[in-house]
């Protein structure tokens, strides 16, 4: 069957693929989130290390996923990879940077000897909550506000800055964008505490840090959704494939696509009323709808950028060189191909499903802190 | 410019080298032990005794902080194909951004979803699920090896693919020519057995080390008999599987062999050597002599390559300046056909520009005839074709030495366990604990073999290194370059402490 369908669809296929990877990576930032959260949630030792034990056991899932999405990124649209990485050169490096240090971070903290002391890798993790979600999000946000590049004959990059891609930050859109990521995911850090540590205190200033970390993500929100309803877009040619400002683009694209509006929508309750359960009605399974609410939105963002003939990653200084799903995509037997391999997709969320449930079924205690194996925790 | 360009590409290699044998400092070791931890895991758990138990904990905590700067090392070079070499990515981006994202989930997510279960499953699961997950993390790490070594492989022997050039781009053709290219299956059994036996190395080495302190002598003395077992399997399987290895090079990356044996002058019955200077003032077809001292075995290098005593090996200066006789074609010619096809693809992107149909044809008719040897219009001078000899050779036969050591070194441990008086041979002990060392020595000697090997092509005969590299100023590669350093050493630095003070503390923690 899927070695039937046409070049397009497959883009389209994987386009949608690649969303649904980068969204789940948006709802697994609660463990960015949890991390900026130790300074300020914990107030003892005992509940700083509770939190991180808590985040400690999905830290990996949420890397992997940011790997896979960059994996697939690559292998479907490999000029966008060539290009925004090649080009937006620092802020890929700065992210990947604040992913080094997370990566060691759980592992080396509690453990003797360990060179720059506990403090210095708690710095670490706040680092990649902040800085590393703040570039994210600035990054995604060039999505629609386009970068400073140009492709030669050959489709070799050539960046018009030389902040390679840091000017991204400096622009409110992607600034916003960004801040707004990095009180999402400390909204969802904070739920994901209150459904999976047992400890009284920690857990009432969880249930608050969650609707105080959505109020300020609030305004943030606002300056995205009114800018995205007004703002000209980078609409393409479906027919000759030529690229040109429209007015009111991304606006025309929710209402041309009624599902991503309602998702955008939907999901934003969604993520409204997981805080609501979580700290104003004493429920634990708030995270869920958290986590359903952040993936709809991360999808209709996706979908908003890349879909109904639009240019998802836009070059404001030589239009014709912007990237489409179309024109960054690899080749059609390539898609196919790994199309069959996207088959066992379902399979690793089902596992990965089952190890959580497994995992989770009892909630974290200080008791297995110092239990028999306390010399393998965080 | 030109200068610019060439030195961005410089500080990339450097950049991509550093990375790599950083990364490759954890990797084997991880591959290695995550087995070595089920086997013990399976043992406590066949025969219920918490001593296993306790000795497989201590095993996995060292395993555990290794990994982590593991998975630290490893994301950088994942995404520095994309951004320190963007050309590379984009022209070979269809073929080699596939394993990568398999990679990614086949392997990558069976490792992260388990490794929790390890760490912190004890009490949470099952006994049985939990050796399952240890064995999951195992096997998990196993496959990452296999995706990352196709596309590995696939650098070092192009194939299953065609060149596009509407879209000037390599595509590929077939996925399981690609997958299962006989370079791929002997990266994948060369690179794993020797992962298995250096983390065998290891777990030997510290065995020893708690014997010569005379502490933990029972349990030190159980690991090492399982590791000495894995670590003499495995090291047999490395030394054929390195043969098979040498095989594929002789026949699909010649220069490689050449240059790892210095030989210069084609010619039957050519011999390996056994032990040799450099003559490093030697350039291609000059006169003067390879080697200022050389031990040669003759014959051996033709079995190696063509398992034939007698057979013909070329050497550089035929891969260089061509063969008639031989019928070898080398890289002066290449480079002029190479030539044409770089000018007629360029007349032919100019002529669809412009939409003169005609002399797009024609240009595209040259172009076909000349693709052959499109890599080669790349290069500069002829010469620019031979990698570094020297290194090549040293580091391929600093890795052969040591290969036939350690097999010796697990028999003994094997011998005297069985003996019963291991704990008795201090200088026994003591070479097993620098065996450690020197095993890490085999590894990243035989990477810069590969490697360096290869060069000047980051694609074998199809890409050179300097049209691979992003068109970036010099200086972001070179900061980037120093950050790692930086961030790098100092995270080792850390790892090593922990281990240390883990190693010094023992299983009773
Ligand atoms: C033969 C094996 C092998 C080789 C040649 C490489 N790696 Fe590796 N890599 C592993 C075997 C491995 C591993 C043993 O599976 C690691 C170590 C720790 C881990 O989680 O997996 C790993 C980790 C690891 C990670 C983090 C995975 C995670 O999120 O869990 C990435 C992104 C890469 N690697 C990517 C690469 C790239 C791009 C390489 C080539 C340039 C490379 N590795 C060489
Ligand atoms: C982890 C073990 C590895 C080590 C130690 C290693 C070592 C090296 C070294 C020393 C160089 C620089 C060669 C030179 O410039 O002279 C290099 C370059 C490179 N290697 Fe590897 N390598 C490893 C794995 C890989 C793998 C698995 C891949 C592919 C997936 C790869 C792809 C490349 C590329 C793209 C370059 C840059 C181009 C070049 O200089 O050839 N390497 N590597
Ligand atoms: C005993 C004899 C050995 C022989 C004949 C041998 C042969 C080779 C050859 C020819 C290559 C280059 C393959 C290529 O460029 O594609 C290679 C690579 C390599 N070797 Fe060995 N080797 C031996 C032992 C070892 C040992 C003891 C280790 C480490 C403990 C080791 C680790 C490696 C690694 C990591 C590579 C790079 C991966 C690869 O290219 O497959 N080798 N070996």
């Amino acid at each position: 069957m899927i070695g039937n369908l046409d070049h397009t669809t497959l883009q389209q296929l994987w386009w949608l693929i690649t969303s649904v990877v980068g969204s789940l990576f948006l709802f697994l930032t609660f463990v960015q989130g949890g991390q900026t959260l130790i300074f300020t949630t914990a107030t003892t030792e005992e509940e700083k290390s509770l939190i991180i034990n808590t985040m400690g056991r999905k830290w990996e899932l949420t890397f992997t996923t940011l790997v896979l999405f960059g994996g697939a990124l690559f292998a479907a649209f490999p000029l966008f990879y060539a290009t925004s990485f090649g080009g937006a050169y620092w802020v890929w490096m700065l992210i990947l940077f604040t992913f080094i240090l997370q990566a060691v971070s759980y592992e080396y903290r509690k453990k003797p000897d360990n060179f720059l002391g506990a403090r210095t890798y708690e710095i670490f993790m706040f680092i990649n909550g902040s800085v590393g979600i703040l570039l994210i999000g600035a990054a995604v946000g060039t999505f629609f506000t386009g970068s400073r590049f140009s492709l030669d004959m050959f489709n070799s990059v050539k960046w018009g800055t030389s902040y390679h891609g840091l000017e991204a930050a400096f622009n409110l859109f992607n600034l916003s964008f960004g801040l707004f990521l990095v009180f999402l995911a400390r909204t969802l850090g904070a739920m994901y505490i209150v459904n999976h540590v047992d400890h009284d205190a920690l857990v009432l200033r969880a249930r608050k840090a969650t609707w105080i970390n959505l109020v300020l993500a609030l305004p943030f929100l606002l300056v995205i959704l009114i800018s995205l309803a007004t703002m000209d877009g980078f609409a393409v040619d479906s027919v000759t494939g030529n690229i040109f400002m429209e007015k009111g683009k991304y606006l025309h694209n929710l209402l041309g696509m009624p599902a991503v509006l309602i998702m955008l929508l939907g999901g934003l309750v969604s993520v409204i009323y997981g805080v609501l359960a979580t700290g104003f009605l004493g429920k634990n399974y708030g995270i869920w709808f958290g986590g359903l609410g952040t993936v709809l939105v991360g999808l209709a963002i996706f979908f908003l950028a890349g879909y109904n003939n639009t240019a998802f990653y836009p070059s404001v200084t030589d239009l014709q060189s912007s990237l489409t799903i179309y024109n960054a995509s690899s080749s059609k037997y390539t898609l196919t191909v790994m199309s069959y391999v996207a088959l066992a997709v379902p399979f690793v969320l089902g596992y990965i499903a089952y190890v959580w449930k497994l995992m989770d079924a009892k909630k974290l205690t200080l008791a297995e802190l110092t239990s028999e194996d306390a010399n393998e925790m965080y | 410019m030109e200068d610019q360009i060439l030195s961005t590409v410089d500080w990339a290699r450097a950049q991509f080298a550093l990375t790599a044998m950083y990364h490759w400092i954890f990797v084997p070791l991880t591959l290695g032990l995550s087995f070595l931890v089920a086997f013990f895991e399976s043992i406590y758990v066949k025969t219920g005794n918490e001593e296993w138990k306790k000795l497989t904990k201590f095993w996995m905590t060292l395993f555990g902080v290794n990994f982590a700067i593991g998975i630290a090392t490893g994301i950088i070079l994942e995404f520095q194909f994309g951004t320190n070499w963007s050309n590379y990515s984009w022209m070979v981006g269809d073929i080699f951004g596939a394993p990568l994202a398999i990679e990614g989930i086949f392997a990558f997510f069976l490792e992260a979803a388990f490794f929790a279960v390890m760490f912190f499953g004890w009490h949470r699961v099952s006994k049985g699920f939990h050796l399952f997950s240890t064995w999951m993390v195992a096997v998990g790490s196993s496959l990452s090896a296999v995706w990352i070594l196709v596309a590995n492989a696939w650098m070092q022997f192009p194939t299953g693919m065609a060149f596009n050039p509407d879209r000037a781009r390599f595509e590929m053709q077939s996925f399981w020519d690609v997958a299962l290219s006989p370079v791929a299956v002997h990266k994948f059994t060369h690179t794993t057995s020797s992962a298995f036996l250096l983390a065998s190395l290891f777990v030997v080495g510290i065995s020893s080390l708690f014997l010569l302190q005379k502490r933990h002598q029972k349990m030190a003395k159980r690991s090492m008999v399982v590791a000495a077992v894995f670590g003499f399997i495995a090291s047999i399987f490395c030394a054929f599987t390195g043969d098979e290895a040498a095989f594929n090079v002789a026949h699909r990356q010649p220069m490689k062999l050449a240059a790892i044996e210095g030989l210069y002058v084609g010619q039957e019955k050519a011999p390996i050597i056994a032990a040799g200077i450099i003559n490093s003032s030697k350039k291609p077809g000059d006169d003067l002599p390879a080697f200022h001292q050389e031990v040669k075995i003759p014959g051996l290098l033709s079995l190696l390559a063509n398992r034939d005593v007698d057979s013909y090996v070329p050497g550089i200066n035929d891969l260089v300046f061509g063969n008639t006789e031989r019928n070898i074609v080398g890289a002066e010619q290449r480079m002029v056909t190479g030539k044409i096809a770089v000018a007629e693809l360029t007349r032919y992107k100019n002529a669809k520009n412009s939409g003169d149909a005609a002399d797009a044809a024609s240009a595209l008719v040259l172009f076909n005839q000349h693709k052959g040897d499109l890599g080669y219009g790349y290069l500069k001078s002829p010469a620019q074709a031979v990698p570094p000899v020297a290194i090549a050779f040293y580091s391929f036969h600093i890795m052969v030495v040591l290969g036939t050591l350690f097999p010796l070194i697990f028999l003994l441990v094997l011998f005297f366990a069985f003996k019963g008086t291991l704990e008795n041979q201090r200088w026994l002990n003591l070479a097993c604990l620098l065996s450690i060392f020197l095993g890490y020595v085999a590894q990243q000697a035989g990477w810069v073999v590969a490697e360096v090997g290869r060069q000047p092509w980051a694609i074998q005969g199809l890409l050179p290194v300097n049209v691979a590299s992003t068109n970036i100023a010099t200086s972001n590669v070179q900061a980037t370059f120093f950050i790692f350093l930086t961030l790098f050493t100092a995270l080792l630095l850390a790892e090593i402490r922990i281990m240390l003070k883990q190693i010094k503390t023992g299983p009773e923690a």
